[in-house]
């Protein structure tokens, strides 16, 4: 159905080269938000949705943005576009903006997107481009959700909390108590409780890699690649 | 050098055309989104206006009953605002301040502050500020109810001493790791309370009592700076009596 290098494309990003937990790039904004399910699966989704829209406008324009000044254009791009999803997200899509909020302009400084522009979409092929940072997109917002869930759970013993701020007051009853009567676990909330919960998501990845390199009788497991900070 | 200048010339001008497009696409965005956006936060300043007052205490439209605020220190106005008045059966029961907090963590942060006609606080909303998500944040009724507990405060109760944060020997709550964000707010909403007290008369009347000269900052300054010390007493004093706090003191 798919030619190889679309496939690869779709497994690099939401697999073998992850963002989240495997590239490490973009984390400083999104490890913010996701202690609740709501607000990680809003954010990864205008990320995924910044990140597919800039690499494809980027793309279209590669052979015209000259080599020396292509960094500073590329944030200009990113920068404009998401503005202008904040404004329309205002305009026409008021609850997420409600839930959203100040996170949006914070999407412009999330590496991830210049990392993907830089390294794929200035290369290639436009439909490539957008392939390439929707399955980005994707990959990190599955990380962000896993981490969302962990995170509410241990912290406030409930899932979906603050539905009601995107989809309306009788959204209310959606928010499930998981374990009733829960007290909270504050650090799972704050920031130190992303960290860690990122730490064990990338420990369990390897974790799973090992075994399967182990049982398909391959060399060596592969460790976490390019691990770069932003 | 020739060609190095030409083709740092013709760059430059990339560069230039590439932010003349990308200007054009947000001054095109804004002007596209401008009149819902601002539907949008007139929506949301009403809503935000009704939570501010008691409930089921006036019947009239406060939205269009309203005096006009100076650009007064005390209510941190960089523009003229807005004072909203609730009445019920003819009688002022509210007055809702458009007030600013200036010295929020990340820039102003603009709050409504209802006010009973006793001078207890009927309620407090904030209505815009770029305070850390997840952090200050929660300043905002959706996402904790922090807020509410300026509900029945006055000037003098609690003492002027204790309108601070517990951090700082006060009687206000905050969440830890923001303290900047409420001791801001702290501070506004006692100032509007002062605000309240020096022109509780004209604030309380129906008709639009606020006449030019009486915006003048002169006047404003005298007044409260005679009137602070007997606050105490004023609040005691009938309503009816204080016609015109400003010429009174």
């Amino acid at each position: 159905m798919f030619s190889a290098e679309t496939r690869d494309i779709i497994v690099n990003g939401l697999w073998k080269q992850n963002p989240g937990i495997v590239q490490l790039l973009g984390l400083c904004p999104l490890l913010a938000i996701s202690n609740n399910v709501v607000n990680a699966l809003s954010l990864g989704l205008a990320t995924t949705l910044v990140m597919a829209v800039s690499s494809g406008s980027i793309a279209v324009l590669r052979n015209t943005i000259p080599q020396q000044i292509r960094i500073p254009v590329f944030v200009l791009i990113i920068a404009a576009l998401v503005t202008v999803v904040e404004l329309a997200m205002h305009a026409w899509m008021l609850p997420i903006y409600v839930v959203l909020g100040v996170f949006l302009p914070l999407i412009t400084t999330n590496c991830i997107v210049l990392a993907r522009v830089e390294a794929f979409a200035s290369k290639r092929s436009t439909f490539h481009s957008v392939l390439d940072a929707s399955a980005m997109g994707l990959g990190l917002t599955g990380v962000l959700v896993v981490l969302g869930v962990v995170r509410e759970i241990i912290g406030k013993g409930t899932l979906f909390s603050g539905i009601d701020l995107a989809l309306g007051a009788q959204a209310k009853i959606w928010v499930l108590h998981v374990i009733p009567d829960y007290q909270g676990f504050l650090l799972a909330i704050l920031p130190p409780g992303a960290f860690i919960g990122l730490g064990l998501l990338i420990a369990a990845r390897n974790q799973f890699e090992a075994l399967r390199a182990r049982r398909s009788h391959r060399h060596a497991p592969p460790g976490i690649v390019g691990s770069q900070h932003c | 050098m020739q060609t190095t200048l030409r083709e740092s010339l013709s760059t430059a001008f990339v560069l230039l055309l590439f932010s003349v497009v990308c200007a054009s696409l947000l001054a095109g965005a804004y002007l596209a989104t401008r009149p819902n956006i601002e539907r949008s936060e007139q929506a949301q300043k009403l809503a935000l206006l009704v939570q501010t007052l008691p409930a089921h205490s006036f019947d009239n439209d406060p939205v269009n009953t309203t005096h006009p605020l100076p650009m007064d220190p005390l209510l941190g106005l960089k523009h003229a605002g807005t004072a909203y008045l609730a009445t019920q059966a003819g009688a002022p029961v509210a007055v809702v301040l458009e007030a600013v907090a200036p010295d929020g963590y990340a820039g102003e942060i603009g709050l409504l502050i209802g006010i009973r006609a006793d001078g207890r606080i009927a309620g407090v909303r904030v209505t815009h500020h770029r305070e850390t998500p997840g952090l200050g944040d929660y300043i905002e009724i959706a996402k904790n109810d922090w807020i509410a507990q300026f509900i029945d405060k006055r000037l003098d109760a609690p003492v002027a001493a204790a309108w601070k944060v517990r951090k700082d020997g006060g009687r206000f709550d905050y969440l830890s790791g923001a303290t900047v964000t409420p001791r801001a707010i702290v501070k506004a909403v006692h100032k509007a309370l002062r605000y309240f007290e020096l022109h509780r008369g004209e604030l309380l009347s129906r008709k639009r009592m606020v006449a030019p000269s009486f915006l003048d900052p002169h006047g404003g300054r005298v007044g409260r700076s005679t009137a602070l010390g007997t606050i105490e007493t004023s609040l005691q004093t009938p309503l009816h009596t204080v016609t015109f706090p400003a010429s009174a003191n």
